[in-house]
């Protein structure tokens, strides 16, 4: 009975209203929790799974030696890889594509690639106007690779500590 | 100056009376819309918009080009006369309000002797909008939206009638001009604090009436918490469900023109209008009589954008009423609260002697 007495008091007198003004007041002079995106951006983790990448040696050798872990251990299925010996007797790809669509960013292939070729990268903006584009072959994966080496190669050396 | 006394003087002067202050009146929307989204911002720590101009100044008016330059689209079993008329009733009668609001001394379209009925008459007529478009759209969250719209301002008029009575039986009239002048001199005399020495103790009844006639005005203007009629969560948009474009622009013009209205009405009634909050007997000796009436202007805008400024707040921080509640805050505290204090401030001002 006290109790509904009290908060019919409570309510008649708007006690929690003024409560939330000047809480309401308080976050309206706090500093703003707001990124403005294409001019800021928010951290991001040396770990972050974006974009695919091909890398290659300091040498400008190709890293993937078409041993097709990645292909089997891709749970969606997005990774095709063909392979012969080339000339010089060494084994690579012929064929390397990734069905972005399909590929659900789970990063298994850089975790069983045991030469670090293929690798996510940190960019995001890669959105484009036909499904076709996103079917990225070898040339374009190693042209990212080439693209953003620096980034990769950073985030790489800050995540090595725990590996 | 013998020329406007003419009837085709007379005629001109008005009509640019009234295109004078409905223009005034949009842009100072604009910037209410813009000011309302920079609080709701706030509040919440983000910047809120800041892009359209300095400061996101012009975002409303990059809005209002959106929405002309968008697709009209008329659902195929919309009831096409009324779909369209709806909004068009809408904002008409939220820009048709501001024809008798004294906005500054002497400033007022129509300073006609029943001010108070006809705001009270064409704030009412405003579920009509809702309503029709709500029936016309011929669509389930829309209808269901327009007939709580409908069941809500009705409810809350009634307290709201209750409470503009007090206001009335204080200021012996229903023009807004007088009302606005008996509160004038000292802020004590203001209805708020119930107005003037002589009725000091009226404070205890007029402060919650003016309370009251806030919250009920969220409510009239169904602004959050009581925006169940386009309760996003549950209805969707409500009654705008089936709007686009240049119609549903002019339900929310109507919207946030009658929630500017409502808090200028709740700046005249209870907050001595254009008057500033001390005596100014500085203002007759002032070289041209504009001057004063700037004075005048300028002192009610504030008030109104003080009430509009605790409209966002409150937009911002409470979260929604169930329908349930909705109803009861209206009947069961509401209703009987004003109504017990049209009977004190009635008797108050019979044993008083109608004190002058």
């Amino acid at each position: 009975m006290l109790g509904r007495i009290g908060q019919a008091f409570k309510g008649a007198m708007l006690l929690d209203f003024v409560g939330a003004f000047g809480l309401g007041m308080k976050y309206m002079i706090a500093p703003k929790k707001t990124v403005q995106f294409p001019h800021e951006r928010g951290p991001q983790s040396p770990r972050f799974r974006g974009e695919h990448a091909l890398r290659r040696y300091p040498n400008g050798e190709e890293r993937c030696i078409a041993c097709k872990l990645c292909e089997a251990i891709c749970p969606a299925q997005a990774i095709t890889i063909e392979a012969e010996p080339r000339a010089d007797g060494s084994r690579r790809t012929t064929r390397y594509d990734i069905d972005m669509v399909k590929c659900i960013y789970c990063g298994l292939c850089q975790e069983a690639c045991p030469v670090d070729a293929i690798v996510e990268g940190p960019n995001t903006e890669f959105s484009v106007e036909t499904r076709e584009e996103l079917y990225y072959d070898k040339a374009r994966l190693l042209d990212n690779g080439d693209r953003w080496e620096r980034e990769i190669a950073k985030n790489m050396e800050l995540d090595a500590p725990y590996r | 100056m013998e020329f406007f006394n003419t009837p085709v003087g007379w005629t001109i002067w008005t009509v640019s009376h009234i295109l004078l202050i409905t223009v005034v009146l949009l842009l100072t929307i604009a910037f209410v819309i813009y000011g309302d989204r920079k609080i709701f911002a706030g509040v919440q720590a983000r910047k809120g918009p800041n892009v359209v101009g300095p400061f996101g100044l012009l975002q409303s008016f990059a809005d209002l080009g959106k929405f002309l330059i968008k697709e009209l689209v008329i659902p195929a079993g919309a009831d096409k006369p009324v779909f369209l008329l709806a909004p068009l009733i809408s904002v008409t009668l939220a820009l048709g309000g501001w024809a008798v609001m004294p906005v500054a001394p002497g400033w007022s379209v129509s300073n006609i002797n029943v001010g108070v009925l006809y705001l009270f008459a064409v704030s009412s007529l405003g579920v009509y909008g809702i309503i029709m478009g709500g029936w016309a759209s011929n669509s389930k969250y829309p209808f269901l939206g327009a007939l709580r719209s409908a069941a809500q301002m009705v409810s809350y008029e009634v307290s709201i009638g209750f409470v503009i009575i007090t206001v009335i039986l204080l200021s012996g009239s229903l023009n807004l001009n007088q009302i606005t002048q008996a509160q004038a001199g000292w802020f004590w005399n203001w209805n708020m604090f119930g107005g003037g020495w002589k009725n000091l103790p009226l404070i205890l009844i007029m402060f919650p009436m003016g309370v009251i006639f806030f919250i009920s005005g969220l409510a009239e203007t169904n602004r959050p918490p009581f925006d169940l009629p386009e309760a996003e969560s549950e209805l969707v948009a409500g009654y705008a469900v089936e709007y686009g474009s240049t119609p549903y622009m002019l339900f929310y013009l109507a919207e946030t023109s009658n929630i500017v209205l409502m808090s200028g009405l709740m700046a005249v009634l209870f907050l001595g209008g254009w008057n500033a909050p001390w005596p100014t007997p500085y203002l007759d000796h002032v070289p041209f009589a504009w001057i004063a009436s700037l004075h005048g202007l300028v002192i009610f805008a504030i008030k109104t954008f003080f009430v509009f400024f605790m409209n966002a707040m409150v937009r911002s921080i409470v979260p929604r009423y169930r329908y349930d509640q909705l109803m009861r805050l209206g009947w069961k505290v509401f209703l009987p609260t004003s109504l017990v204090a049209v009977a004190v401030v009635a008797g108050w001002r019979v044993y008083t002697g109608f004190g002058a």
